[in-house]
């Protein structure tokens, strides 16, 4: 179940439409390491999770992440809005306007879509949060990249609030791991996957 | 900033230290500090949005006043700029 709140958990307001800063920021709609592959994942991951907090925390990061995926669209929209044909033929723009005018479509800056491959969902809590705090780090560095090829502020500031969230969830991420080890046997804690396999190796909190 | 804006700049200012705390407390569920906080902050964010919703319009599907029009529709949709 959600419930939408009308409006932005960090404020959008860009002035100039700026094609050419559009298409980088599209990854982060959903390149490899985007915001929609970000929410996907962690609310797909969390039905397997053994044990409540983690499924919790899972739904929580995946719930902000759709916030997340909001404002960049936001920042795409108001990049590209108001365009002329001129502005959209000389910033190469023009590829994706055939396809899709001005409206919004999940792809990464180099042109390729969305694409479930892009997480993973392995039913095994230390495979899946392993993952979980790679990909925060690798929008991390997507965002720093972001960050180093504009210097408009008003595209900057929600830019950085991002990056930021992409921190505090790695370290969210690496408390989840360390509850979920703490549940098992601190001799071999990759003996097993505790979601799927009954074995005598946990310390009986699972 | 005029009223509806710092409003609604406050509102996201709160909600945002909520979201933060709770993904805290998800991790830290029995500490007492951030416990009071996380009430604290719920408490004006409940009473900031009551306001908006009076005095603006509904921020969320709930607070729509459906009195002689549904009035959800009225509100400016997020990605328009020019609200928080």
């Amino acid at each position: 179940m959600w419930n939408y709140e009308k409006r932005l958990q960090f404020p959008v307001n860009i002035k100039e439409p700026n094609a050419k800063l559009a298409q980088i920021i599209i990854s982060q709609y959903d390149g490899p390491d985007g915001e929609m592959g970000a929410s996907m994942r962690y609310l797909s991951q969390r039905y397997a999770m053994p044990c409540r907090e983690i499924g919790g925390l899972l739904t929580d990061i995946g719930t902000e992440e759709l916030a997340h995926l909001e404002m960049v669209a936001t920042i795409i929209h108001q990049l590209t809005r108001n365009l002329s044909m001129e502005e959209i033929e000389r910033s190469g723009f023009d590829k994706y306007y055939v396809d899709h005018t001005l409206g919004i479509w999940p792809q990464a800056a180099g042109g390729v879509p969305f694409n479930a491959c892009e997480f993973q969902s392995k039913g095994d809590v230390i495979t899946d949060l392993s993952e979980d705090m790679a990909a925060e780090q690798k929008a991390r560095t997507t965002y720093d990249n972001i960050l180093r090829l504009i210097k408009e502020p008003d595209v900057c500031e929600p830019i950085k609030f991002l990056r930021e969230r992409e921190i505090v969830h790695y370290q969210r991420f690496g408390e989840a791991l360390r509850m979920a080890t703490d549940k098992l046997n601190e001799k071999n804690f990759y003996a097993f996957n505790p979601g799927f396999d009954k074995c005598e190796n946990s310390n009986g909190s699972f | 900033m005029n009223g509806k804006d710092q409003l609604l700049f406050n509102i996201g200012v709160v909600d945002f230290t909520m979201v933060d705390l709770g993904l805290f407390l998800d991790a830290h569920p029995t500490d007492q500090k951030a416990l009071e906080y996380y009430q604290h902050y719920a408490q004006i964010k409940k009473q900031l949005c009551r306001e908006f919703g009076k005095k603006y319009y509904p921020l969320t599907m709930a607070e729509a006043d459906s009195d002689k029009k549904w009035s959800w529709g009225d509100a400016p949709l997020p990605w328009e700029g020019g609200c928080a």
